[in-house]
């Protein structure tokens, strides 16, 4: 296709995930390890999903199409299932992690909070989701060819530019979402979280009928981006505050473990995130 | 192997004070010494009936400066942490001290840990981005135009048998060879053979940084029909050849250093994608990393004895390839050692070819820089028969303390052997050569290989053990590579043609 094409579906796609990486993450070392090893987690839930799917596929009859699509609608839920236990089994580890570096630490307090390393873990999940998913699509795009030339749609690329960024903001939002959900026990929040991802991965199987799966799936980003921004101490006041561009009455910036830009203190042992406003 | 130990190491050095301070140079000697086990004869290959000669790649870094940097930051931190530090230089120190300095080393080693893992990272990132962006773009280095000598039985073969046979073979020899190799390092030091050693380096690094980034240049020109005259070229080669020589066996530039080392990586990884097949390939990778860690595990290895014989001595070794990410500023240091600093820029160059376990034993050696197992024996041996002398103390409290106190303690470096670099890169190289997977394949072994070096970064701030950074990298790759491969591009290749997304 054209270069136009491929940077224009790449800035899509990962733009906004480049952005977040960029300001949020690449500064403390701390947050890319987290950032790997979330990618490196997503991974193992992919292999071990693929491995399954590849055994279903080996032990039926290759000429059997929709037997053949049923097992892809199966690998896809299974993979989804899993790629949700082992963000579970990501938390087990971070949590074991921030006990440590709190063991650790010269006044009890953990360089980073539970709550940002849910977001980076989300980020690092969605980063390597939309990676797998685009970068050979990217690749095909900077070479010759017509899309659609058979009949098929003519916008593959966008569109699947558009729903890699939109996975990669649902598990950031998600990585959140569970996260919560497991610090304070609320088993509907993951549940809510595990219902969203099957709910966004169903949707597309009515690709190429783009809107049902990319509308909903916005719908669902902007839903789980307020719940998101909502429990992490977000509010319609703070909102305004800062789209009205209100002058900061709290002193300090930037907090000691990052570049977050939040004023993190420690008050008895735990880290409280105070939100310049 | 990975270096950052050392620092841990100076300080606690400097907490119990009975050692002398020049241990902490010692380290650096060490780091020197290492490299030595990487000298490897450079073999001559054959291809296509014309001698082509493989180059040994031998650097030394800096270390000598890290390590008095090190020490620097060492004792500004027991100054600045602990207003009793002072107090250190006294015989036997009440053992609360030292067990609070203790678990304050402990809590900046973790502390430091990230900063150390991503100034590994970064590097090693850069590194295999050059070669796979190489590999994609230039046909040269997939092109077969035959085998390395060490590589004599070929892999077109027609039954699959055979093939898995010769690959064998290949790799046997080829192991065997660094082995050789090894030995006959260790034979050279042992019978204080140093001029050959220094003339082979300099001789090592001189092929490389000259033909084969000739051969890389001229190869990228034909890539993109590039008409250039060889007056251009020729100065271009030049200097950039001179002053790759000047930065990585004298001083020059932190960053120019960094990135002279990662593009002699990246070179070394592509001759070796480029002569290797493919199965043979994928087997040395394997037998290396056992290799790395039996050598740098095993009482009984070259490594060791190479080490134990340059303690013995009390000398340093030449440090082999190691790339170090600090600045080393020798600030009013009361030199102890000031030979040791003057030699700190000799790299030992190593053959590329037998390399793969010289600079295994290199990087085990080199980057260990504080990690090798080596230097925990020589600190084992050393804690014995050394004490603390009022010369040391007084040496160390004599160190000025305001030059140090302007120094960062987060200036702290790391280091890492270039046959790691190397070898990391040819696995991410050939993964995006040969594999079906492609782009998906490449990522998950770049993913892999950052998490293995990870984990050995953390082992090794948990065992303050020298362990080799090969093993758990280059597995994961390995289990990643063939995993994705096989099992995972099929399934992604079926999501991207139904557009399911998961």
């Amino acid at each position: 296709m054209t270069l136009a094409i491929f940077f224009g579906c790449t800035f899509i796609a990962f733009g906004p995930a480049l952005g977040l990486f960029l300001f949020t993450i690449a500064r403390d070392p701390l947050r890319i390890i987290i950032f790997i090893a979330g990618a490196f987690f997503w991974l193992v839930s992919l292999l071990l999903s693929s491995l399954i799917w590849f055994i279903a596929i080996k032990a039926s009859d290759p000429r059997d199409e929709p037997l053949q699509k049923g097992l892809l609608i199966f690998g896809v839920m299974f993979s989804v299932l899993l790629q949700e236990a082992f963000r579970f089994l990501y938390y087990k580890l971070l949590r074991k992690a921030i006990e440590g570096l709190v063991a650790l630490s010269e006044d009890g307090c953990s360089p980073i909070s539970i709550q940002q390393m849910a977001y980076v873990a989300g980020v690092g999940f969605g980063f390597m989701s939309g990676a797998f998913s685009m970068i050979n699509l990217l690749a095909d795009a900077l070479g010759p060819g017509t899309v659609g030339i058979h009949g098929d749609s003519q916008l593959y690329f966008l569109t699947s530019a558009f729903m890699t960024m939109v996975l990669i903001f649902l598990h950031t939002f998600w990585g959140i979402l569970f996260f919560h959900g497991c610090e304070h026990r609320r088993w509907w929040e993951i549940t809510a979280v595990i219902v969203m991802h099957l709910a966004v991965s169903g949707s597309t199987f009515c690709n190429p009928l783009y809107m049902g799966s990319l509308v909903p799936s916005y719908l669902l980003m902007a839903t789980a981006a307020t719940w998101a921004y909502l429990l992490s101490g977000g509010s319609a006041q703070n909102l305004q505050r800062f789209l009205l561009c209100k002058s900061c009455s709290v002193m300090g910036t930037g907090d000691p473990a990052g570049s977050s830009g939040y004023l993190d203190q420690c008050w008895g042992g735990k880290r409280v995130s105070q939100g310049l406003e | 192997m990975v270096n950052h130990e050392q620092r841990t190491e100076c300080w606690s050095w400097h907490k119990h004070l009975k050692r002398k301070d020049p241990f902490c140079a010692e380290i650096s000697d060490f780091q020197r010494t290492a490299p030595m086990t990487e000298l490897s004869a450079h073999l001559p290959q054959f291809q296509h009936g014309q001698l082509t000669e493989n180059f040994p790649d031998n650097h030394l870094s800096n270390t000598n400066d890290n390590s008095e940097r090190r020490r620097h930051d060492n004792s500004e931190r027991r100054r600045n942490d602990n207003a009793e530090s002072e107090t250190n230089g006294q015989p036997q120190n009440n053992m609360q001290q030292v067990v609070e300095q203790d678990e304050e080393d402990e809590e900046l080693t973790l502390k430091y840990g990230a900063k150390h893992v991503i100034m590994l990272f970064v590097p090693v990132t850069l590194c295999m981005v050059v070669v796979v962006a190489t590999i994609k773009s230039v046909s040269f280095y997939t092109r077969k135009d035959g085998q390395l000598i060490y590589t004599p039985f070929t892999e077109e073969t027609e039954t699959v048998g055979q093939r898995a046979l010769n690959s064998i073979l290949n790799a046997a020899i080829m192991i065997s060879v660094i082995i050789v190799m090894t030995i006959l390092l260790v034979v050279l030091y042992k019978y204080r053979c140093y001029k050959v050693i220094h003339g082979w380096l300099i001789i090592s690094s001189l092929l490389l940084l000259f033909f084969f980034s000739f051969i890389y240049l001229g190869e990228v020109f034909k890539t993109y029909n590039v008409a250039m005259d060889y007056i251009t070229v020729a100065l271009m080669i030049w200097n950039f050849g001179v002053v790759g020589m000047i930065c990585i066996h004298w001083k020059g530039p932190l960053r120019l250093q960094q990135a002279y080392l990662i593009m002699i990586s990246a070179l070394m990884a592509l001759v070796f994608i480029k002569y290797l097949p493919e199965w043979t390939a994928w087997l040395i990778l394997a037998v290396i990393s056992v290799y790395d860690l039996v050598a740098v595990l095993c009482p009984k290895g070259p490594l060791r004895m190479l080490v134990e014989t340059a303690q013995e001595r009390n000398e340093t070794l030449f440090p082999a390839l190691i790339y170090s990410s600090t600045m080393i500023w020798l600030v009013n240091m009361a030199e102890e050692d000031p030979e040791a600093q003057r030699k700190t820029s000799k790299n030992s160059t190593y053959d590329k070819q037998a390399p793969a376990n010289q600079t295994q034993n290199e990087g085990a050696e080199a980057d260990d820089g504080g990690f090798s197992q080596e230097w925990q024996q020589q600190r084992d041996n050393r804690i014995g028969p050394i004490e603390s002398t009022p010369e040391s103390r007084a040496a160390v409290q004599a160190l000025p303390s305001n030059s140090q106190t302007s120094e960062d303690p987060e200036e702290r470096g790391v280091k890492l052997g270039l046959g790691d670099f190397i070898f990391y890169s040819v696995l991410v190289g050939k993964a995006s050569a040969t594999a079906s997977g492609d782009w998906n394949t490449t990522l998950a072994c770049f993913v892999a290989i950052l998490i293995g070096l990870c984990l050995t970064l953390l082992l090794l701030a948990i065992f303050k053990k020298a362990l080799p950074a090969l093993p758990i990298s280059i597995t994961f790759g390995l289990v990643f590579y063939f995993a994705t491969d096989n099992l995972v591009q099929p399934f992604m290749d079926q999501l991207a043609f139904h557009q399911f997304y998961i």
